[in-house]
């Protein structure tokens, strides 16, 4: 081996040796430096003759290449070694938990209304509202229960001290006469009046407590009214939204004949569940029926030209059967652990 | 409504088994809620006499009996206390079976037993296992026991709708499985009684708005200690009612039968004749159930000479109730008008069969048919003379032809509905009908008042031909897009940005306890229910405060440190002028608030107790893209100190504070709660955004510390410094507050960023440093700031 690639396998072998880049750079000034050997081997060449001064001076720029090339190598090798131990130090433990503002929820009957609206705002309907302090006439008398109607005594009433004409509204069916009412006065005179298509969410109060009755709950009324609405058109819309709001392509869905003094025919809506704790059960899941023309008159409707559905469910229930609820107090009680399940 | 299946059978019997018959009428509206057999499933139980007792040898309790249940007599063990000689029982014999119970041959304490002597909790009859079941002395030894006490059979409770009152008898649910099924309808034969008295009781009748047909006779020389037959006694149980006497027991046997209330005088009491007539305020009258009522005028009554003795059509009186010694009676059935029947017994806290009845009405024709039935029962059981039957009409309902157009029945149900069809299904029904061109012209009956206008018909025929059977048609609706104002934002909206925010929805009840008013909303004139279900719920709520606290009262109970909580509700007040229903203001609001920490305790946040400007925050976020103006403001329930009213454009909409320490302490919160309260409605408006160019050329921060006395309020200054600026101040914005070590103790220090920018170019250093000094000098003016070191 000639001194030059003794040299060369030298600085290889000292540079790998180097631990960092300060240690590096003394290693090259002994190599590369202004005194370095190969600097003085290059300053010795002008000893040489002519001839031997070329082939020389060319095998010490090879070897002086070779060594600049380990020293680059070098230089880049304690570089990422470096750029590994910062990244390695600074590295975090990315199981522990994110940090800032928890997020709250909403209510769960909430969540069925809003649900419930989502659905029904899709085939057109509007959301309507209204008081919850109830005239007579609003609560009762309009939807064809006059004073001592025997259907009377399916309400207990909250009255108020001091007031004999107003309640707490029974159910939200009252939000039905307000806008048809509003309606006709909007469209008065025009030939021919706009459907109307509502439902109406709402909290409503009885004298009742128990597990399975809270006084006051919540309704969801439906109104569809127009020239040509017919029973066979609420079978379809609440079946429709049954199996939509369930998610349950299996749903059995049944109408029984009932009796509401505001709706003919009437009809109560039952469910069964193909599967799950209560598989197989009728369960009365909602009211309903073709509206009574005396509550169409009342509100101004001809009664003749018109048609109409109505509906109402019960919000309450609905999230019950939903998430598989079995007491209805808890949606009254404020219970953090219980309401926070559903965010 | 209770009845037996069997009962129901003699009447009209359908080629169809228990359960299909139970479905069929919930199917038709008679929702069946309970149905059970009236025994339990057992066989190889018979009747036997008990021939001898005798002492167990060994057991103090039991008796081992000698048993004659048709056979050879039978040695069985006994442990009843009524056990004795002579008496008839049910007895199970080896091989019978039991629910649980295979009688076998077995040694009770080494004595041999050959059967079992059964309660009547054993065969499931009734919850009763004081002893035997006593049977009949003239019970034929031998004889199946479920054959001997007709035990095959089903006890039915219907639920009966409003409307439905014609299925208050057996009558009633028979016609009505008729016309369902087309089985023949089979009335019992009621025959005339032989009127052999020439007696009649005088009856006036001086208010027909009240009774509108009153039939009665006079029948003497009963013998009302008679039995009443097992027969007679098991209907009427399996109806729900018990057996009294022989009298009550036919007449209320033939108002479940007919649906046809009738009354029983004891004649010998009664006073010269009756005389139906409104009552006179303040009569007073003691009733069957022995309770005494203060009449009104409002109330019917039949009167004798001596003055009140029953409460029409709701209940008999005292004075005239027949006893077992009884010998004259005067059986009555009247036609009672349903207005002055109805909600009269709800006033004085009690119901009756008969009132239930009369107030939705009863078929009018059948008071004499009805006399006629009770005499006959009562001729058969009890012996005695009839007179004739005096029959006084005054003023009946009109059953006014009903006219049915077929395309009518076809528009509301929506299939189509053919004449033919409608023919059958009125022929079912046994509803009478003429045609009018395409019309029918249908007479409703008697016995159905819900049947009046064309609706009531459509129902029926739609709950004939079946409602599974109307199709279910996806509806069709003219579409048009909804109104989607971007000015408005739902209530929705507001609910996920508080939920957004760690805040839980609650829903709590309107109705409150009156100190929660007093407290939190200082209000002392609540709207007070007149029915409160209780006192902690007796006035509805002003603000929604008061709820929320009590979240955290109920949530600090179950060990949760830290609550956040929100609802949207309405509160109420009375004003003579609020809509829509004069005299109550009924306002939808929204309150949150915060208890606890400020964040939930985690590793990278100090704990730290959430406060004021938390939620001022929340409040500030739920505002945007409105700014709402906070000025201090004292309320009942907050710390002076600390609460603020809440406006927007110029509206006062709301506050926000700490509760008041005193509530604190009262409500055992161990910390304050930050609360705040808002009308919705203002809230609900949300501005359609407006576009501003955005400057190309560089902008310039310069910071500014200010000292200023302390009690001069930030808004103040803000507010002062925006008017004195000129057009390129873009931004002023508080970045820091400084009190303490440094400055003087009646300072503080205001840290301002002012940012400056033109839209056209680039600012000079002199203009800006010339607006700094424009605002320092103005801040001395107006404040008495000095720029801080």
């Amino acid at each position: 081996m000639s001194d030059l690639e003794a040299l060369v396998s030298q600085a290889e072998t000292d540079f790998s040796a180097a631990a960092d880049a300060v240690a590096l750079e003394q290693v090259k000034a002994r190599f590369l430096g202004k005194s370095g050997s190969l600097t003085e081997l290059l300053k010795g060449l002008g000893k040489l003759d002519p001839d031997a001064r070329k082939t020389v001076g060319a095998a010490i720029n090879i070897a002086k290449q070779k060594v600049e090339a380990a020293l680059e190598a070098r230089r880049e090798a304690l570089r990422n070694a470096a750029l590994e131990a910062r990244l390695a130090e600074e590295s975090l433990d990315v199981t522990l938990p994110g940090r800032g503002h928890a997020k709250g929820g909403l209510h769960p009957v909430t969540r069925t209304l809003e649900r419930i609206e989502a659905l029904f705002r899709g085939i057109g309907f509007d959301v309507a509202d209204g008081p919850e302090i109830e005239t007579d006439f609003h609560n009762f008398t309009a939807l064809n229960t006059p004073e001592n109607h025997p259907a009377r005594s399916m309400h207990d009433t909250f009255y108020l001290e001091g007031a004999s004409d107003v309640m707490l509204r029974t159910h939200t069916s009252p939000i039905q006469v307000r806008y048809m009412q509003a309606h006709v006065a909007r469209h008065a005179g025009a030939a021919t009046m706009p459907e109307i298509r509502i439902i109406a969410p709402g909290r409503v109060y009885r004298v009742d407590s128990d597990a399975t009755h809270s006084p006051m709950f919540h309704q969801v009324e439906g109104l569809w009214v127009g020239e040509s609405v017919s029973f066979a058109d609420l079978k379809g819309v609440v079946s429709d939204f049954l199996h939509r709001f369930f998610e349950a392509d299996r749903l059995d869905v049944r109408f029984r004949p009932s009796f509401f003094p505001f709706t003919e025919p009437s009809a109560e809506i039952d469910v069964a569940f193909p599967s799950g704790p209560l598989a197989g059960r009728w369960l009365e899941i909602a009211g309903c029926g073709m509206v009574h023309p005396n509550v169409l008159r009342h509100c101004g409707i001809d009664a003749e030209r018109h048609t109409g559905f109505a509906f109402g469910f019960g919000p309450d229930r609905l999230t019950m059967l939903r998430y598989g609820i079995n007491d209805l107090r808890l949606f009254y009680d404020g219970d953090v652990r219980f309401l926070s399940q559903f965010r | 409504m209770k009845f037996s299946e069997k009962w129901l059978r003699e009447f009209v019997d359908p080629a169809i088994d228990t359960q299909a018959l139970s479905h069929l009428l919930t199917m038709a509206g008679l929702e069946v809620e309970e149905l059970d057999p009236v025994a339990a499933a057992f066989q190889g139980v018979v009747v036997a006499e008990v021939l001898s007792v005798a002492p167990h040898p060994d057991a103090d309790r039991l008796r081992v009996c000698s048993v004659n249940a048709g056979g050879e007599p039978l040695q069985i063990v006994c442990g009843a206390p009524n056990v004795a000689a002579g008496m008839k029982v049910p007895c199970a014999t080896v091989g019978a079976s039991l629910p649980g119970i295979e009688i076998k041959r077995a040694k009770l304490r080494g004595v041999e037993s050959n059967g079992m002597l059964c309660s009547a909790r054993e065969l499931g009859l009734s919850e009763d296992h004081g002893g035997l079941l006593a049977l009949p002395a003239d019970a034929p030894v031998g004889t199946d026991i479920r054959h001997y006490l007709d035990l095959d059979d089903n006890s039915f409770v219907i639920k009966l709708t409003p409307n439905r009152a014609d299925c208050f008898g057996m009558l009633g649910i028979a016609r009505e499985v008729s016309a369902l099924t087309g089985a023949p309808l089979c009335v019992p034969d009621i025959v005339a009684a032989p009127v052999t008295l020439t007696e009649v009781l005088p009856v006036s009748i001086e208010a027909p708005d009240l009774c509108g047909r009153f039939s009665g006779r006079v029948i003497r020389g009963v013998n009302a200690g008679a039995a009443t037959p097992e027969w007679m006694k098991r209907r009427l149980e399996r109806a729900g009612m018990r057996s009294i006497s022989v009298l009550v027991d036919i007449s209320n046997y033939v108002m479940l039968e007919l649906n046809r209330p009738n009354h029983v005088f004891d004649l010998d009491r009664v006073q010269g004749g009756l005389t139906v007539r409104w009552a006179r305020e303040g009569e007073q009258l003691v009733l069957l159930n022995e309770q005494t009522i203060t009449l009104t005028r409002d109330c019917g009554v039949i009167a004798d000479a001596s003055g009140v003795e029953s409460f029409a059509g709701i209940m008999g009186g005292a004075s005239t109730a027949c006893s077992l010694d009884t010998r004259s009676i005067y059986v009555e059935a009247a036609f009672w008008q349903p207005d002055a029947i109805q909600g009269r017994a709800r006033r004085y806290a009690f119901s009756s069969e008969a009132a239930h009845r009369f107030e939705r009405g009863v078929d009018f024709a059948d008071t004499v048919a009805g006399v006629e039935r009770v005499t006959q029962l009562i001729l058969e059981l009890c012996g005695g003379e009839a007179g004739p039957i005096d029959d006084r009409i005054t003023e009946l309902p009109l059953r006014e032809p009903v006219r049915l157009r077929p395309s009518r029945v076809s528009r509301v149900l929506g299939l189509p509905f053919e004449d033919d069809a409608i023919e059958a299904c009125l022929q079912r029904m046994a509803l009478p009908f003429t045609r009018d061109g395409y019309d029918f012209i249908v007479q409703p009956p008697t016995w159905r008042f819900d049947l009046r206008i064309e609706e009531d018909l459509i129902e029926e025929l739609a709950r004939l031909h079946g409602y599974d059977n109307i199709p279910t048609h996806p509806p069709v609706g003219r579409l048009a897009m909804p109104d989607l104002s971007e000015g408005h934002r739902s209530a929705s909206n507001v609910r996920h940005l508080l939920a957004d925010r760690d805040y839980q929805e609650v829903i709590n009840f309107a109705f409150v306890e009156r100190r929660w008013e007093n407290d939190f909303a200082g209000n002392d004139t609540p709207v007070v229910l007149a029915n409160p279900i209780a006192s902690q719920m007796s006035v509805m709520r002003s603000t929604l405060i008061g709820g929320l606290v009590d979240n955290v009262v109920t949530n600090r109970r179950r060990q949760l440190d830290r609550v956040r909580v929100f609802e949207i509700g309405r509160c109420f007040a009375h004003d003579a002028q609020a809509v829509p229903v004069p005299g109550f203001a009924q306002t939808l609001r929204i309150a949150g608030l915060a208890w606890g920490a400020a964040q939930a305790e985690q590793w990278g946040a100090a704990a730290r107790p959430t406060d004021f400007f938390d939620m001022k925050g929340d409040v500030e976020a739920l505002l945007l893209p409105y700014q709402a103006v906070f000025v201090p403001a004292r309320h009942v329930a907050l710390h002076p100190g600390r609460s603020a009213s809440i406006s927007l454009n110029g509206n006062l909409v709301g506050f926000i504070g700490e509760l008041h320490p005193e509530l604190v302490q009262r409500y055992e919160l161990a910390s304050a709660p930050l609360v705040f309260e808002c009308d919705l409605e203002p809230l609900l408006g949300s501005a359609v955004p407006t576009y501003e160019t955005v400057s190309r050329q560089p902008a310039v921060r310069r910071d500014l510390a200010l000292l200023l006395p302390r009690s001069t309020p930030l808004s103040q200054v803000l507010e002062g410094l925006r008017n004195a600026s000129p057009a390129i101040v873009q931004d002023i914005a508080l970045f820091d507050v400084y009190q303490g070590k440094g400055i003087s103790d009646t300072e503080k220090s205001f840290a301002f960023r002012i940012v400056m920018q033109d839209t056209q170019r680039t600012l000079a250093d002199a203009e800006v440093d010339a607006t700094v000094d424009q605002l320092v000098m103005y801040a001395q003016r107006e404040f008495g700031a000095k720029l801080r070191a």
